[in-house]
């Protein structure tokens, strides 16, 4: 289909042409030449147009063209789909033209809602990624693929465990407390959002990031509109690779990496921590330091070892039907000891036409299963904190032959830390997750309309995750309730049924419409079984009730783009989404966008200008729901039962209890109006090329869980739609290619973001006086964060530490800032946000003959984090919790000296800016190694370095918060491809 | 062909589908599905009752009803460190983690997040009763049988008396506060405020709407209340009267301790008895309303398990007590100490200090070791067995007692209401005393019958049972000078603090999301 229109448009092209007519002059010469890709393979059609005239003509078969050149014409332009432009001055008679098909290609096609589009013809902001521009090496997850790739898109590893997935945020995300994820559509199939029990934080590794073709992210709102209630945290567009060519072709890649460990924090030393507790502590304490130097991080914290190797197969069945078969199987360690993940893969796509490709399908069925050993992460913070002085092995049979802290009866005791080894070897939880995403499309061309096409795709996700927790009853952790060993299971279920009809006309290449109105159907299933508690000896320990929860979106939509010369363009799309989860009053919404562009690089004014190849401005509007983070039935007066550990008695019975649930009848989306605008800009035919974006962006009805009036439901606070806040921001992206020589061939890119969000409103009462909701990781008692009115979400809500003359804070003296004469929580004053303000992304890829090497580096600047792990183990109290065991200490006490946790000082708020180097890799092409092998062998480092002048483990961490966090490793690969 | 069974599949779709947006939960319940049996309601009543127990309706709290994690340590540990901390009885080792060291010394502001748990936890229970009665009006309970309706009113009456309760304690620790009633749609409204002598004169009215509705005293079904629950509350509140309301009410308080005392309640003969995992049973002599725990049944982290565990400090033995290990959290202060003759228990069995390896002055608050440790709580059975469940207890806690009934009455005379003798107040109070002492040689006399006295035995017989703050409110003894204990305002030796801490603060979240509530004076 794409070739028949491009068949049409040179055929209207030459019609045009010929009838402005063409004068032949007197004097002109004859050239004739060949055209071929960098692979000296042949071009057929090749468009060779005389510049500054309108002759022109098109290559043939073997790639050679004839053409007349007037008097005074000596330039010729060659255009091809897909390759860049190419100005070339003829010398002789001859030439040999190569055209380039790496650069940054108008004509690239991008994969957008219900539908692709060409580059030039795109009206929003969206950033498409193809593999060939994918991060190497170790990629445990599809997301980490684009890390650092596009502005605006930040995707940040949870930690360092190999199942610790990754957080996802397009323009920061438009939500406060409701979700922030962007939704993902993976060929068309929206995903399941959130995980499965027994993969809750890494659903998204089931997909092989081996079978993906490119990933497109859709950041304004007019691009993702069309995604109506999903859409306002913007949404990623995921498409895996296809079958393509006549011959069958064998990829097959294996990586093996090395993950190097690295330590949480910096503890006192054996030594170090003797003398501190020989100086300070009380006989008591002292009789505590045992004769051993461990180095329990050490224990923990071991290399690790990981492979991924993939298998794929493309071709054509019996020589007609295109097909892609795939197979992967990855298997990575993590460094805390006993943590590890498997995932074999499988995926076929086959892509069959009928009719004279008026009837395509495509049959796509991918599927995963996964094997994770979680490690019991509390041995993180027990690594840091246990006592140094002790052993590993107690050299006695008791809690696993493990060194524990005992109380007065001997028995571990209450409040003290476990051997963090102990930890790890005496628990198993395991699970085991299998999914299988597929769709089936059916795209149909009228024959007695060609110019209309119907399109259907059903399409399912599934998945089922089981897992068990073992532990055993002598160990330390389970010795209170006998050990562990029980077991538990999910099933989700998501069922789609997509249709649309799409017409496009194209009106002597003056008017071209495209519109599609289409409909969905979306149903999820969640199912969970009761689950059995029991400890180690088979004796009831609780219990937990089934789940069976369902909701349902219908949805219909409609999308018009217009294009007037090619160079006007106007889109507008329009989603009405009803969703299960609200009132029948509430659950229908309408979401618009329109969206203008101009290409301004086709009006005559710039039409023979040698330096800017691009220039086209774009602005659009949209309205996009959010609708994630809110319960299936929150709007239903739902009452639970509860289980027979919390009957109550009346005479001689045990009650169950009913227990009424929070609810909120008047539940709605939230809504986000935004507004972009954006120039694509490109400079020496595209080798410099980019685009600058600015946006700004209104979220109304926030899904907040907010104080609701006191007695008024059934908790203090309730998920309703409350806030208001405001971003805007900007974007800036520049692709280079320095140099492109047929040897030598280097790219260089830059990305920059920076965002600013600010609250408006939080409360229900509009303009009412608080000093904000309490918000983040919760800091003794409450969240260390707070949202205000008229600042930037999630400041961190503290005490303004004082200094001595040297610069050591002073403990428990604060600033009276509000100058009362008392220190007290009216001196609480918000600090820095952990958001980043600026953001950028830098990477560059050279290639030289058969060598290939590059490196991503990224840096967020402006972004702070509160250090829990140091703020929790470096005051003196801290040594000692109960009377059986001490604890290590942080070396920052060596300077702070505290006596007691300064949970809310601002010292422990630091400025967490950073540059990291994500990746950095070099390969070579040996090209044919054998009778049909091609192989090209990588060398790959991850988390090469990172320069900070945060203290603390990673500046990179979750919510702007520190705590016991696992260290994320810096990786060696090595990767070696093979082609048949 | 085609492409007519995809627009026969897209039309078919369309037209069915719609329904499909009325998703009900199917494992889940529904306000239609729950209010159709006695049963169900009887199950609703229930959690009324257990939302003062437990936090949440799965093990230990599990599925917490508050997503808060202060009010997930439930309503009664929370009541506790509200009503406890703050005075001469306690010393909290993990102040600082807990984040109650504003608490321990009066330094508490409007954000606190005790303060905030107390608050919502008591409207919760507010809001939990309300529904309840919202869903058993005489309209909403006509299809049941005459027996079942008979039933239902007296549920109705418990609810109320539940929500009283509740009310007491945010008429008591915040005084003017939001006012909601089953007269209120559930949801998005804004409730007026109510001042803190109206809200008295509800409670009390309230409480004798329903006391004749309620089952005669020592009838009812254990784990629910009497009307001698009722008499005890209204008590309690006629002798707080002066404070909640400005005006003194001792002949009514009076009025409800003779109802109670002529009710057929005794005094339990062994002290520790009260307070043991066999102590369900003393709801057969001494205790008027308890708040059930259960190894198995009624589980919670808070309540009477943090009760049990929290004194066990330093040198004493879990098992001594019925568990399994310690939490080294709650220890007293040597003012509470000298309220006893002795330190060991010798002459008054009720003040057996645990002073081995423990200081009696309290130089550093967040140290186990100092402040004298004492039991009262175990979850030991009457034949010094015990069952647990990793700490878990059997041990209700004593909401009402007759010895609580006796020393008020002793107050109430004392401070000159009418309707009682001095002759009984010694004889009740000496009642007390002799079951302290095992015989007559604590006794006392008119004479020695004070109310210094009266407040020290209070201490004596009542501590950590959540009466001390407002019992040191009452004597006026709470804020200001006039007495000090360790680390009363902060200071080692106790300082004096502002009387605005004679209530708590309204919690900043309720004043931004109610424009009706007005902040306590002072804050």
């Amino acid at each position: 289909m794409k070739k028949s229109i491009f068949r049409k448009f040179l055929f209207c092209l030459c019609m045009v042409m010929s009838s402005l007519g063409v004068y032949a002059q007197e004097q002109s010469r004859t050239v004739k030449g060949t055209v071929t890709d960098e692979g000296g393979k042949a071009l057929e059609r090749v468009s060779v147009l005389v510049s500054g005239t309108t002759t022109s003509t098109l290559t043939n078969a073997s790639g050679g063209f004839t053409v007349q050149l007037p008097p005074g014409k000596d330039v010729l332009e060659f255009t091809y789909v897909g390759a860049a432009k190419k100005m070339v001055k003829v010398e002789g008679d001859t030439l040999h033209v190569v055209m380039t098909f790496e650069d940054k290609k108008l004509d690239e096609i991008v994969v957008i809602g219900y539908g692709t589009k060409t580059k030039k013809d795109m009206t929003g902001s969206a950033v498409s990624i193809s593999s060939k521009e994918f991060n190497p090496g170790l990629v445990g997850s599809s997301e980490q693929l684009i890390s650092g790739k596009s502005s605006g898109v930040q995707i940040m590893t949870n930690g360092g465990s190999p199942t610790a997935g990754s957080t996802i945020r397009i323009r920061g995300g438009a939500s406060l407390s409701a979700s922030n994820a962007p939704l993902i559509v993976l060929d068309g199939v929206p995903l399941e959002t959130g995980g499965i029990s027994g993969n809750s934080s890494n659903f998204l590794s089931m997909i092989n990031p081996n079978d993906i073709e490119s990933i497109t992210v859709l950041k304004d709102a007019a691009s993702t509109a069309i995604y109506g209630s999903r859409a306002s945290n913007g949404v990623m567009m995921i498409t895996t690779k296809k079958g393509k060519g006549d011959q069958l072709k064998i990829n097959f890649s294996t990586v093996v990496t090395l993950q190097q460990r690295k330590n949480v924090a910096d503890m006192m030393s054996p030594a170090q921590f003797r003398s501190v507790i020989n100086a300070e502590g009380t006989d008591a304490q002292k009789a505590l330091l045992g004769s051993a130097n461990t180095d329990w991080q050490k224990e923990v914290f071991k290399n690790a070892m990981g492979t991924d190797n993939n298998l794929g197969v493309t071709g054509k069945i019996a020589k007609a039907i295109p097909f892609r078969a795939s197979a992967g199987y990855y298997n990575q360690h993590g460094n805390l000891q006993t943590d590890k993940t498997q995932r074999f893969t499988g995926s076929l796509v086959v892509t069959p036409s009928f009719f004279d490709k008026h009837l395509n399908l495509t049959l796509n069925l991918k599927g995963a299963a996964n094997n994770n050993r979680f490690a019991n992460t509390d041995a993180i913070w027990n690594s840091v904190a246990f006592n140094p002085t002790q052993p590993v092995y107690s050299g006695k049979s008791a809690f696993g032959g493990f060194y524990e802290s005992l109380d007065n009866s001997g028995i571990p005791a209450t409040g003290a830390n476990r051997n963090p080894v102990g930890l790890l070897e005496q628990e198993t939880r395991k699970s085991d997750v299998y999914r299988s995403i597929g769709n089936f499309d059916v795209d149909y061309r009228f024959h007695f309309l060609p110019d209309l096409k119907a399109h259907v795709t059903v399409g399912y996700d599934y998945s089922k995750g089981e897992g068990s927790v073992w532990i055993p009853a002598t160990s330390a952790n389970g010795y209170n309730v006998g050990g562990s060993n029980n077991s538990y299971s999910q099933t989700l279920k998501n069922k789609l049924f997509t249709g649309y009809l799409n017409y496009s006309k194209n009106i002597n290449n003056v008017h071209r419409f495209d519109a599609t109105a289409g409909y969905d159907y979306q149903h999820w299933s969640a199912k969970a079984p009761a689950i059995t508690y029991y400890n180690e000896k088979g004796q009831l320990q609780s219990t937990a009730k089934a789940s069976d929860e369902r909701h349902v979106l219908l949805s219909y939509y409609g999308r018009v783009n217009y294009t007037l010369f090619s160079k006007y363009m106007i889109t507008g799309t329009v989603r009405r989404d009803g969703t299960s989860r609200f009132s029948p009053e509430n659950r229908w919404g309408t979401f618009p966008s329109v969206a203008v562009a101009w290409n301004v690089i086709d009006e005559n004014f710039l039409k023979y200008n040698k330096v800017l190849s691009n220039l086209k401005l774009r602005a659009s509007y949209g309205v996009t729901g959010q609708q994630d983070g809110i319960g299936n039935y929150s709007y239903m007066s739902v009452y639970q039962q509860g289980n027979s550990y919390a009957n109550y008695r009346f005479g001689d019975e045990y009650l169950y209890v009913y227990r009424p649930s929070v609810y909120v009848y008047d539940l709605k989306w939230e809504t986000t109006k935004a507004f972009n605008y954006g120039v694509d800009f490109g400079f020496l035919n595209n080798r410099i090329a980019g685009s600058v974006e600015y946006y700004t962006r209104k979220t109304y009805d926030l899904l907040a869980n907010v104080s609701v009036p006191a007695g008024t439901n059934f908790d203090q606070t309730a998920t309703t739609n409350v806030g208001n806040i405001e971003s805007h921001g900007f974007e800036f992206q520049l692709n280079t290619t320095p140099i492109s020589q047929r040897d030598f061939k280097l790219d260089v890119n830059f990305n920059a973001t920076n965002q600013y969000t600010k609250v408006t409103n939080i409360t229900l009462v509009k303009g009412a006086t608080t000093v904000g909701t309490y918000a983040g990781p919760a800091v003794a008692g409450r969240g260390i964060q707070i949202l205000t009115p008229g600042y930037q979400p999630n400041m961190f809500y503290v005490y303004k530490q004082v200094y001595d003359a040297a610069g050591k804070p002073l403990e428990g003296v604060y600033a009276d800032l509000n100058k009362d004469g008392v220190i007290n929580e009216q001196d609480l004053y918000r600090y820095h946000s952990p958001a980043a303000t600026w953001m950028l992304g830098f990477n560059t890829q050279a290639t030289y003959k058969k060598w290939s090497a590059g490196f991503t580096m990224r840096a967020n600047i402006g972004n702070y984090v509160y250090n829990n792990t140091k703020m929790g183990l470096s005051a003196w109290e801290t040594v000692q919790y109960v009377d059986a065991a001490l604890n290590n200490l942080h070396k920052d006490y060596l300077h702070t000296g505290f006596k007691t946790r300064q949970y809310y000082s601002d010292y422990y708020v630091e400025n967490a800016s950073f540059l990291r180097m994500d990746n950095m890799s070099v390969a070579y092409n040996f090209g044919k190694v054998a009778k049909h092998v091609n192989m090209r062998i990588g060398a790959i480092a991850q988390n090469v370095f990172t320069i900070t002048k945060y203290s603390g483990q990673d500046p990179e961490v979750t919510n702007g918060f520190e705590s016991a966090f696992y260290p994320r490793p810096r990786t060696y690969s090595i990767n070696i491809n093979l082609e048949f | 062909m085609k492409k007519i069974l995809s627009l026969i599949l897209i039309v078919s779709l369309l037209a069915s589908c719609t329904k499909d947006l009325n998703q009900v939960p199917s494992v889940e319940a529904t306000s239609e599905s729950v209010y159709t049996s006695l049963a169900n309601y009887k199950s609703v009543l229930a959690k009324l009752y257990s939302s003062f127990a437990v936090a949440g309706i799965e093990k230990g709290d599990g599925n917490a009803d508050m997503a808060s994690s202060t009010a997930s340590w439930g309503y009664l540990r929370v009541y506790f460190n509200l009503q406890e901390i703050p005075t001469d009885e306690v010393v909290y080792t993990w102040a600082g983690g807990d984040n109650l060291t504003n608490i321990q010394y009066m330094t508490w502001g409007a954000s606190d997040t005790w303060v905030s748990a107390m608050y919502y936890r008591i409207y919760y229970t507010v809001a939990l009763c309300n529904e309840f009665l919202r869903n058993a009006t005489d309209e909403k309970i006509a299809s049941f049988s005459a027996a079942d309706q008979a039933s239902l009113k007296v549920f109705r009456a418990e609810a109320r008396f539940l929500r009283a309760l509740a009310y007491t304690h945010a008429m008591d620790l915040y005084g003017n506060v939001p006012f909601v009633t089953e007269a209120d749609k559930a949801g998005a409204f804004i409730p007026p405020r109510i001042k803190r002598a109206d809200l008295y004169a509800y409670i009390q009215s309230e409480l004798q709407a329903v006391e004749e509705v309620l089952p005669a005293p020592l009838q009812n079904e254990y784990g629910r209340v009497s009307r001698a629950a009722a008499w005890t509350l209204l008590a309690r509140n006629y002798l707080n009267a002066a404070v909640y309301t400005g005006t003194a009410d001792y002949t009514n308080c009076l009025t409800y301790c003779n109802k109670v005392i002529a009710g057929g309640y005794t005094l339990e003969p062994v002290y520790k008895k009260l307070f043991n995992g066999d102590n369900d049973k003393r709801t057969k002599n001494e205790i008027i309303f308890p708040i059930e725990a259960d190894v198995t049944h009624t589980t919670t982290w808070g309540a009477t398990t943090y009760l049990v565990n929290g004194p066990i400090v330093g040198s004493m033995k879990a098992a001594d007590y019925g568990v399994v290990s310690g939490w080294n959290s709650i220890r007293t202060l040597r003012e509470f100490v000298s309220y006893f003759p002795d330190q060991t228990g010798t002459a008054d069995k009720r003040g057996d200090f645990w002073t081995n390896g423990q200081t009696l002055n309290v130089d550093d608050p967040s140290s186990s070791s100092q402040g004298y440790s004492i039991v009262k709580f175990t979850n030991l059975n009457d034949d010094g067995s015990y069952t647990t469940d990793g700490g878990l207890v059997n041990t209700d806690f004593p909401m009402f007692r007759l010895a609580d009934v006796y020393l008020m009455y002793a107050e109430a005379v004392l401070r000159g209401g009418s309707g009682g003798t001095v002759g009984d107040a010694v004889n009740y109070v000496n009642l007390i005393r002799e079951r302290a002492y095992l015989n007559k040689t604590g006794d006392i006399n008119a004479s020695t019958l004070t109310l210094d006295f009266i407040l020290a035995e209070r201490a004596r017989e009542l501590f950590w049972e959540c009466t001390r703050r407002t019992d040191l409110i009452r004597f006026g003894r709470f804020t200001g000078g006039n007495y000090l204990w360790q680390w009363k305002g902060g200071t080692v030796n106790g300082v004096a603090v502002d009387a605005k801490y004679n209530l708590y603060p309204i919690p900043t979240t309720d004043l931004a999301s109610n424009p009706n509530l007005i902040q306590n004076t002072g804050y």
